[in-house]
C-alpha cells in the first residue's frame, strides 16, 4: 500500500485516536497515537493491514517519554513509526503484547531498564537485570540513573533457583548453564520434562548484558561505532553497517557508489561465513565429526579470505560513516569471488554427502518444528522464519544499498523443521555468492568514502544480517554526541520463539534444535 | 559411513606447522601495531586517532600498548602516515615465572572456557582451535566441560556483572594447581565496554590472571601460543606486572 493512501485511510478510521499522521520521507510514515488507543491502533496495523512488527524504541527525552513502535510492510519500502508517549511522571502505558505477541519481550525489557509498566502484560520483572543480583527499582537506562546507589544494594546471591511450573508425577527439572558444554555462550536453560518429552523450556538470558545502549549515551559517533561493531562480533559488519546507515541518514551523507557496492560484497561474504559456521555447529550437535571438521575447514577458509581482503577476520574496522575505511581493487574482488566459489563448491559437496546420510537426517528431520503462524505471531526473522515459509528478508522487503539491482532469490522452505533450516543455509550461501559475482562484474569506480560530518537528529536503518533483520535507531544530540542508540537485534526475536521449537520434542533433540536456530547470545544480550 | 571416512582421508592434512615450524599462510592474523616502531608523534596526531589509548604519546617515540589494541585500523587507514604494523601472532604475556605450570603439566592441559560476556568472535576463535587447521589435540590441549577436571580457566569477555558469580564458582571448583588465561582485549581491560556501569576492567578485577592474550579477537594461533606459554613450551612475548592484583587471591 502506498504511504499516502495508508495515511489517508488511517486518518479516517482513527480520527479520534491519532494526534498526527505524516510522512517523514517517501518510504517512512509517522503516526502519533494517543496512549490509551495504542493497543487498538497497533492491532489494526498488524492484523488488518498486515504490517510486520519490528520492535520498540523507548526514549527518555528532556521532559517526556517517546515510545516508538516500528512496523514495516513486505515488498514495499514502507516503514511506519507509531509514536506515543507522555510526561516523565507517567510510568504506565498500555501493553500491545496482548494482541501482538512479538512485543512481549520488548515490553519486559522496557519495564526492566526504564521502569515503565505495561498494563495488561502478565509477566513483567526478572528479565534483563536478574532479580538475584539487583534490587527492584534499579532503572539503568533512566537519565538520572545513580550507579552508586544501585551498587549499594547490589548483592548477588549464589543460590538462585527458578520457579518450577510443571507439577506432574515424575516431572523433573534439568537446569543447564550458564556455564555448560565445552565452548557454548553463557545462557541458562531450565528444561522441565516428564521423562523424554520437554514440557516447558525457559531460557534465562542476559548473563552477558553489558549495557551497550547505556555506554553509547554521550559518546561520539566514532566511539559508538566501535560498540556497534563489537557487541555481536560474528555479525560485526552487518551491525556496524546498520549503525552507519542510520547516522548517514541523519547527516544526510551520500555514500559513493563504489563503497555501496563493496558494502554489499562484504555483507554477503559475512553471510557466507556465518552460515558455514552454523552448518558446522549443526553437524557437531548431531555428532557427525567428519562433516563438522569439513565445515570448520571451510569456515576457516572464509575467515582467512576476509582477513586477506579487509585486514580482519571478522571485518572489524571496515565500515565507517560515509563509506569504507579501505578500498579493494576490482582484481582482488574477482580473485576473492573465485576463491569463494571453490569454498562454496566444497560446501555443496558436503550438502550432498549430508543428504545421503540417513543417520544424520533422522536427527534433524521433523525436529523442532515451527509453523508459519507461530513464526508470524512471534515475528521471527532470518533463516528461522524463512524455514517456516514466513519469507521475510529486508534485502527484498526494504531494499537498501543496491539490493534491488541484483538478481537473486530469497530461498524459502515449507516444513519449518531443523532440516528445512539447514537446507536454507546452504541455499542462502549460494545466493550470496551469486550477488557477489554480480557486484564484481559491475564494480563502479571512484572513491570509497565521502567526508562525514555529524549533525543532530534521529533515524532508524534496517539491515538483513545473517541471522535476520536488525534495526538500529540512533539519535544524535545538538552537541554531536549520541543521545540514544538502540539496536533491535534478530537474536532477540528468535530467542523469544525458541521455546516453540523445543517444547513437545524429545530431550535429546534440544541441542540440535538449538544449533539449527543459529542464535547468538551476545547479540541478544547486548 | 564409508563415504565419510573416504571424504576425511581425501581432505589430507591441512594442519598448521606451528609451533614446530612457522605458519605464514595469509589471513591467519589481523596483526597489531608494531611495539618496536620508532615513530615520533610531535603533534599527537597519530595517538589521538587511537580510541583505546593503545598508542600513547611520550617525549620520544610513541609507546605502543598492544594489550589495548582492538584492530580498528584508525592509525593505519586514516589520512596521514600509516603506523607500522606487526603481522605476527605470538602476543601472549606472562605475569611471572611462577605463572608457568610445573614441568609435569608440560605435555597436556585441560581447559575450561568461560564466556564472561564476549561478543562471539573470541569464542568462535576458541572453537576453531579444534578444527583441522589448528587441531590443538595434537599438542595435548583439550577443552573440558567441567571445571573440576580443568587446569586452565580460559576467560573471554569483559566479565559482565551477571557472570561474576558463575565465573567465581567455576574458578573455585578447579583443583590446584590452576592457572587463569585472559583472552581478548575485553578480558584484559574491559575493552570498549569498560566505561559501562555493569562491566569492570577485565578478569583481573576478580581472579588473578596468569597469562594474557591480546587481540580483538586474538586469532586461534595467538590463543595457542598462550597455552604453549602456560605449559612452558614457548617463550612469552613479554613479562608484565599484574594490572590490579586481587587481595587474598593466592593460589
Amino acid at each position: 500500500m502506498r504511504i499516502d493512501e495508508l495515511i489517508a485511510q488511517a486518518k479516517v478510521i482513527w480520527e479520534d485516536a491519532l494526534e498526527a499522521a505524516f510522512n517523514i520521507s517517501p518510504q517512512e510514515a509517522e503516526f502519533h497515537c494517543k496512549p490509551d488507543r495504542m493497543n487498538e491502533f497497533c492491532n489494526w496495523l498488524h492484523h488488518q493491514k498486515i504490517y510486520h512488527f519490528a520492535g520498540m524504541i523507548v526514549e527518555e527525552r528532556s521532559n517526556r517519554w517517546d515510545i516508538h513502535y516500528l512496523f514495516y510492510e513486505e515488498g514495499v519500502a514502507v516503514r511506519i513509526l507509531v509514536k506515543t508517549g507522555g510526561p516523565l511522571d507517567q510510568k504506565s502505558f498500555q501493553s500491545i503484547s496482548r494482541t501482538i505477541h512479538a512485543a512481549d519481550w520488548y515490553e519486559r525489557e522496557a519495564e526492566d531498564l526504564f521502569g515503565l509498566v505495561f498494563e495488561g502484560h502478565p509477566r513483567l520483572g526478572d528479565f534483563i537485570l536478574h532479580d538475584d543480583v539487583w534490587q527492584e527499582g534499579v532503572e539503568p537506562m533512566r537519565a538520572g540513573f545513580n550507579i552508586g546507589a544501585a551498587l549499594e544494594n547490589h548483592k548477588p546471591k549464589r543460590d538462585w533457583r527458578p520457579r518450577r511450573i510443571v507439577r506432574a508425577p515424575g516431572s523433573f527439572i534439568m537446569p543447564v548453564g550458564p556455564v555448560y558444554s565445552g565452548d557454548a555462550e553463557s545462557v541458562h536453560f531450565h528444561l522441565e520434562t516428564v521423562g523424554e518429552e520437554v514440557i516447558r523450556v525457559f531460557p534465562r538470558l542476559f548473563f552477558k548484558y553489558r549495557g551497550v545502549e547505556k555506554i553509547a549515551e554521550g559518546q561520539s559517533v566514532d566511539e559508538a561505532l566501535l560498540l556497534a561493531e563489537r557487541f555481536a562480533g560474528t555479525t560485526a559488519f552487518s551491525h556496524a553497517l546498520a549503525f552507519c546507515m542510520a547516522v548517514e541518514k541523519i547527516g544526510p551523507t551520500v555514500v559513493p557508489e563504489r563503497a555501496v557496492a563493496l558494502r554489499v560484497f562484504f555483507a554477503e561474504l559475512e553471510r557466507c561465513r556465518h552460515h558455514i559456521g552454523v552448518i558446522e555447529s549443526i553437524c557437531n550437535s548431531t555428532g557427525l565429526a567428519v562433516a563438522a571438521s569439513q565445515a570448520a575447514i571451510l569456515e576457516e577458509d572464509a575467515l582467512r579470505l576476509a582477513c586477506e581482503l579487509a585486514g580482519h577476520r571478522y571485518l572489524f574496522g571496515l565500515v565507517v560513516p560515509g563509506g569504507l575505511s579501505c578500498d579493494l581493487d576490482t582484481d582482488r574482488c574477482c580473485q576473492a569471488v573465485n576463491k569463494l566459489k571453490g569454498i562454496v563448491q566444497r560446501l555443496n559437496d558436503l550438502d550432498q554427502a549430508l543428504t545421503a546420510s540417513s543417520s544424520f537426517l533422522d536427527r534433524i528431520e521433523e525436529v523442532g518444528i515451527i509453523t508459519e503462524s507461530q513464526a508470524r505471531d512471534y515475528e521471527l526473522v532470518g533463516p528461522v522464519a524463512r524455514g517456516s515459509s514466513y519469507c521475510n528478508d529486508l534485502r527484498r522487503a526494504q531494499p537498501y544499498l543496491l539490493y534491488d539491482q541484483y538478481d537473486f532469490e530469497i530461498p524459502c522452505e515449507q516444513e519449518g523443521d531443523g532440516y528445512a533450516r539447514l537446507r536454507l543455509l546452504f541455499a542462502e550461501v549460494n545466493q550470496s555468492l551469486r550477488i557477489m559475482d554480480q557486484v564484481t562484474e559491475n564494480m563502479p569506480t571512484g572513491p570509497v568514502s565521502n567526508p562525514y560530518s555529524v549533525s543532530p537528529g534521529a533515524a532508524v536503518a534496517g539491515v538483513e544480517t545473517p541471522r535476520g533483520a536488525t534495526w538500529h535507531w540512533v539519535r544524535v544530540a545538538e552537541d554531536g554526541k549520541i543521545a540514544r542508540y538502540r539496536p533491535i537485534t534478530p537474536s532477540f526475536a528468535n530467542w523469544h520463539g525458541l521455546h516453540l521449537a523445543v517444547e513437545s520434542f524429545a530431550f535429546q533433540d534440544f541441542p540440535i534444535v538449538l544449533a539449527t536456530f543459529g542464535l547468538s547470545v551476545s547479540e541478544n544480550d547486548r | 559411513m564409508n563415504k565419510w571416512i573416504e571424504k576425511g582421508l581425501r581432505t589430507g592434512v591441512v594442519t598448521t606447522p606451528y609451533p614446530k615450524g612457522r605458519d605464514e599462510a595469509a589471513g591467519i592474523s589481523p596483526g597489531l601495531p608494531d611495539a618496536g616502531a620508532e615513530v615520533q608523534d610531535d603533534n599527537n596526531t597519530i595517538a589521538s586517532r587511537c580510541p583505546t589509548d593503545a598508542l600513547q604519546p611520550t617525549d620520544g617515540p610513541i609507546k605502543v600498548d598492544q594489550r589495548r589494541c582492538i584492530h580498528c585500523f584508525r592509525c593505519v587507514r586514516n589520512a596521514g602516515e600509516p603506523f607500522p604494523w606487526d603481522s605476527g601472532f605470538e602476543w601472549a604475556s606472562l605475569m611471572s615465572e611462577a605463572s608457568v605450570f610445573p614441568p609435569s603439566f608440560r605435555r597436556s592441559l585441560h581447559i575450561r572456557v568461560i564466556d564472561a560476556g564476549d561478543c562471539g568472535a573470541c569464542l568462535n576463535e576458541v572453537k576453531l582451535l579444534n578444527n583441522p587447521y589448528y587441531n590443538m589435540h595434537r599438542l595435548g590441549f583439550f577443552i573440558t566441560p567441567t571445571p573440576r577436571q580443568a587446569d586452565v580457566l580460559l576467560v573471554i569477555g569483559p566479565v559482565a556483572d551477571h557472570m561474576k558469580i558463575p565465573l567465581l564458582k567455576a574458578y573455585e571448583a578447579m583443583p590446584d594447581p590452576k592457572r587463569v588465561m585472559a583472552v581478548g582485549v575485553c578480558a584484559l581491560s574491559g575493552g570498549v565496554f569498560r566505561s559501562g556501569f555493569i562491566v569492570g576492567s577485565g578478569v583481573s578485577d576478580l581472579i588473578p590472571v596468569d597469562v594474557e592474550v591480546p587481540g580483538c579477537p586474538p586469532p586461534p594461533l595467538a590463543i595457542l601460543h598462550g597455552l604453549l606459554v602456560l605449559a612452558g613450551r614457548s617463550e612469552p612475548h613479554q613479562f608484565i606486572e599484574p594490572a590490579n592484583p586481587v587481595e587474598g587471591g593466592v593460589r
